[in-house]
């Protein structure tokens, strides 16, 4: 018995117990979707269409990050893009792809614009998400 | 003394291995979510709306996962080695099919506070997906000890938290950084005889 508890003694045990709890708490949310898929509704809800959710296990399958992350400057923050239609039909951020000619044009609304309503921009199941509930951005 | 600690251990480990009920209101690592069932479909993972017309259309990520290689943790798909085995091909850059990357093969170790091991950040794994200006520029100065940050930081989503914790590996993946054991003589709490 002695043994046993010598061995977590010292600076181990506080840090595993930190541990434990952050992984409690991260592992404790009710989270579903995919990891990493990004909510983004800077404009959305208030247009009355649903938010759009960016599923980046899909996109990083077919491009590396620097693809969207340099070349068409879309930042490394869920929703700081500002992202709108017209800048999506004017070719930029989505529209370099989603032009009818790459992936799909704008007028399939409802495949982008899919989150359910009102969901706030996030990036789901994000350690920060999981960590401040509310303000995930 | 040790034989019936074994046998203790025992008898607590038959009831959860022989009545593990769906209702059994302790189980093994109750708060954990088990990979099998963290991956739903989309119409009922809590994010889409499972009204929208057209969500059929849409892939599943658990047939794009199929074939890749797993890990333990964010996605359950070790991105690194499905990219470097070919599993995956994604274009370097969005406007020149050709380009390719120029991975910098070079390990920066950062020593830590603590009790974890090193920090050894291999620049390979980022070039391969990324260009140096995407970090070096607002995120890390490009100098080996000059980039200070804490765990807390990186799990509000500062520097190395930008992605991991987001997209790339969670930080809950504590060993793929923290992987470079330190040097004895500098951690050791013995007094030299």
């Amino acid at each position: 018995m002695k043994a046993i508890t010598l061995h977590f003694k010292g600076n181990g045990l506080i840090a595993c117990m930190a541990w434990a709890i952050t992984l409690l708490i991260l592992f404790s949310s009710s989270a579903q979707a995919e990891y990493g898929d990004v909510v983004l509704n800077n404009y959305s809800s208030d247009a009355g269409v649903r938010p759009v959710i960016f599923p980046h296990w899909f996109h990083r399958i077919r491009y590396s990050c620097k693809s969207c992350h340099s070349e068409l400057g879309i930042v490394f923050k869920a929703g700081a893009s500002k992202i709108d239609m017209a800048k999506i039909v004017n070719g930029e951020y989505c529209g370099a792809c989603h032009n009818g000619v790459v992936a799909w044009s704008v007028e399939n609304c409802d495949l982008c614009h899919s989150a359910a309503n009102d969901m706030p921009t996030q990036v789901h199941m994000s350690t920060r998400q999981i960590l401040l509930k509310g303000d995930a951005k | 003394m040790r034989f019936s600690l074994v046998l203790l251990f025992l008898m607590m480990l038959a009831p959860v291995s022989t009545t593990l009920a769906e209702n059994d209101p302790n189980p093994f690592n109750r708060l954990f979510v088990p990979p099998k069932e963290r991956i739903k479909t989309l119409k009922d993972d809590g994010v889409h709306d499972p009204q929208v017309p057209g969500l059929d259309l849409l892939q599943q990520p658990a047939d794009a996962f199929k074939p890749l290689p797993t890990s333990s943790g964010g996605n359950y798909v070790n991105w690194v080695t499905a990219l470097r085995t070919g599993k995956i091909k994604p274009r370097y850059s969005q406007a020149d099919p050709k380009l390719e990357a120029m991975p910098m093969d070079m390990f920066i170790v950062m020593e830590v506070k603590g009790s974890m091991p090193n920090v050894s950040f291999p620049h390979k794994a980022h070039t391969e997906w990324l260009e140096c200006t995407n970090c070096h520029g607002e995120i890390f100065v490009p100098k080996k000890g000059a980039n200070r940050m804490t765990m807390a930081e990186i799990m509000l989503g500062g520097k190395c938290g930008i992605c991991h914790g987001s997209v790339a590996f969670p930080i809950t993946e504590c060993r793929r950084c923290h992987s470079e054991a330190k040097q004895a003589a500098k951690t050791s709490t013995k007094p030299k005889k």
